[in-house]
């Protein structure tokens, strides 16, 4: 269930995951129905919640915190929890490449 | 900078040899972004939902994407003034990350802007005549043309001036506001295609007829995406009084008859290719039942705006021999081409540095060309499909400036229609629909064929790079295309050989089993090798491989397996 709520049901931990409204950064539902920057700070719910953390997630679209909410599986790597997919590994992590291009910048 | 500083800049109208807004453009647009502005205020504050907002934000060039809000700013047919270039620049300083992606719709993306900040950003746009509008959404898109429209010796017709014509009546077209999918019309003016016309939903052919009239040859049903299909000459033929009626006509049929109820049907080149013939004489019907006076193009509004695109003022000079400087050579070498004007020439200028991202350019670069381009050309920008800026009416005896301008700003790697010269989206780095990245792919290329001895032995080479099906990197017409996808969660790579964008177009073929992101640039570098060995003297790797097909290049890549 990586890309859509309707996606097959989970087989593997979850976390839940949206684009902030008001700049459109990245970031997961964290405790008590906060919303968080972090991976590592998200909330992670059992593939038989997954439904309820949906639920609570949805409430951030609701109060019009978050847009796009999903869940996303992931397994725990020396404690940290790290998305199953590439794709969201790499929403997590931010792109993958320099921030800005091999540049060039006139020395101030 | 020394070279820039050197003498004083040359004053210029404003808008030179540019589309020109009038204070009805400019109260339409002020009354847009007020309307718009509120609807983001009013979404911040949680009176609008998502689902209401998001056709509003798209019909103003923003998306979502993967990590932010993106958004899309239209160059009319790709050109930019000095003065908008710096704006832009201005603008990715203030509220972006201080760079901007050049598009191969010659258009240019912004990848981290914040919602809250929009407005603010098209009120700076609007203050240079530019906007985000139509460049989102199921309309017609920014008009695409040939980035030395002007300047080059092969043209036959201007194409500036119809693409503004084409500007002018799409902008806002009522009846096309919500057509079945995107529609993207290209024109070029030379017989020879810089524009990809064939792989776009309208490509025009401006031309002269044998009595110097002008006219249109008129191609549709042309596309890449799901479906690549090279399209369908409709017309050989369309007088110039009556483009846009003829354009019209092929719009109604097409909106009439596009597939609305699946998306992955509903582009123009679905229905020509399914309909053949009948689509052409489906045209024909309804142009012929049309009102020729509304849609008749007027000569004296053609000639006014032909006006807009007057040669600037050149001096009276003779072609020169270039300076004896070995770098300096290499970077003309490739950088530098023909102008119509004697004593002048044409700059492109290469946003490919090895191990860079193509099409970006970072707002001192954007600063650097726009200096460049008010000092050695009238002010004027380009921006290619193929990511690359160009300055169109360059003095040669100021080539060795510009050179030297561009090298100290990163912009003078002398890569143009080389290897490393790669069309690339921006994939799953940022893009939300893409499968697969397409940035770190190019730049790892690029730094593997960084030998420019290499790739000038190499010679022509276009490799295109899509992250996704949607191939807005163009991978289907690249020599050699590269499209991302998602393999069980994983990115691997197919790839394809033997496309073409240019008269001969065609949709390359799949060579085989996709790679993955490990070993793709191996499997270009076995690509390459397989070339050289069966390369005949002079042979460009697209005529290698239509000489000797795909089977030694699959047997290359797939030996071991």
């Amino acid at each position: 269930m990586s890309s859509t709520p309707k996606a097959r049901p989970a087989t593997a931990p979850v976390v839940f995951t949206a684009n902030r409204l008001r700049d459109g950064r990245v970031v997961w539902l964290g405790a008590e129905g906060s919303w968080v920057e972090a991976l590592a700070a998200a909330r992670v719910f059992p593939p038989e919640a997954a439904a309820e953390g949906l639920a609570l997630a949805k409430q951030g679209e609701r109060q019009q915190q978050v847009v796009g909410v999903y869940g996303v599986e992931i397994r725990h790597l020396a404690g940290a929890p790290v998305p199953l997919k590439f794709r969201e590994r790499l929403r997590a992590a931010g792109p993958s490449i320099a921030a800005e291009p091999a540049g060039w910048r006139l020395a101030s | 900078m020394n070279v820039i500083a050197s003498r004083p800049a040359p004053q210029y109208p404003p808008h030179a040899r540019t589309y020109r807004y009038d204070e009805i453009d400019r109260e339409f647009l002020a009354e847009r972004i007020a309307e718009f502005s509120d609807q983001v205020a009013r979404r911040l504050r949680g009176e609008l939902t998502e689902d209401e907002f998001k056709p509003l934000r798209l019909m103003n060039g923003l998306y979502l994407q993967l990590h932010a809000y993106m958004l899309r700013i239209a160059i009319p047919y790709g050109l930019l003034n000095a003065t908008q270039l710096r704006q832009l620049a201005l603008i990715a300083r203030r509220w972006d990350r201080g760079f901007g992606h050049f598009t191969t719709r010659q258009n240019i993306q912004f990848n981290w802007t914040k919602l809250e900040d929009v407005p603010d950003i098209l009120r700076a746009l609007a203050e240079v005549d530019m906007h985000a509008i139509q460049t989102s959404g199921n309309c017609i898109r920014n008009v695409t043309t040939d980035e030395y429209a002007g300047a080059t010796p092969d043209e036959v017709v201007d194409p500036r001036v119809y693409a503004e014509i084409l500007r002018q009546w799409s902008t806002l077209h009522p009846e096309f506001t919500w057509l079945p999918r995107k529609f993207k019309i290209a024109i070029t003016g030379s017989p020879n295609d810089r524009v990809a016309a064939q792989v776009h939903d309208i490509g025009v052919l401006a031309k002269r007829n044998v009595a110097g009239a002008m006219g249109f040859e008129v191609h549709a049903g042309g596309g890449l995406g799901r479906t690549p299909l090279i399209g369908r000459k409709l017309r050989d033929w369309v007088p110039e009084d009556e483009f846009l009626g003829y354009m019209e006509a092929v719009l109604r049929v097409y909106n009439a008859l596009g597939q609305r109820d699946n998306i992955y049907k509903a582009r123009i080149k679905i229905l020509v290719r399914d309909l053949g013939d009948a689509f052409v004489e489906m045209v024909e019907r309804e142009y012929a039942t049309m009102p020729r006076d509304p849609y008749r193009l007027d000569p004296a509004i053609v000639a006014a705006i032909a006006a807009h695109f007057a040669p600037p003022p050149f001096a009276a000079l003779n072609d020169i021999a270039p300076p004896e400087d070995p770098e300096f050579a290499a970077w003309a070498s490739r950088s530098v081409r023909p102008h119509r004007q004697p004593g002048y020439a044409s700059v492109t200028i290469s946003l490919k540095p090895v191990g860079g991202i193509p099409g970006d350019a970072s707002a001192d670069q954007m600063e650097v060309v726009a200096a460049l381009a008010e000092r050695h050309s009238f002010g004027e920008i380009r921006v290619s499909h193929v990511q690359n800026l160009v300055l169109p009416h360059v003095r040669q005896d100021e080539l060795f400036a510009v050179w030297q301008g561009l090298r100290a700003a990163g912009l003078a790697t002398p890569n143009i229609g080389l290897i490393s010269d790669i069309i690339a989206c921006p994939g799953m780095d940022y893009c939300a629909l893409a499968t697969a990245r397409s940035i770190p792919v190019a730049q790892r290329i690029s730094e593997r064929f960084a030998d420019l001895d290499r790739q000038l032995d190499l010679g022509e080479c276009f490799v295109n790079i899509s992250g996704c099906i949607n191939a807005c990197g163009h991978h289907h017409v690249g020599h050699i295309g590269i499209l991302g996808v998602d393999k069980r969660g994983e990115e691997v790579y197919q790839v394809t050989l033997g496309g073409s964008a240019t008269n001969d177009a065609a949709v390359g073929e799949l060579v085989g089993p996709a790679f993955s992101y490990d070993d793709i640039v191996d499997a270009i570098e076995t690509i390459i090798r397989t070339h050289v060995a069966h390369r005949a003297l002079g042979e460009r790797f697209i005529d290698t491989y239509r000489r000797i097909g795909l089977t030694p290049f699959k047997e290359a890549l797939y030996a071991a397996a």
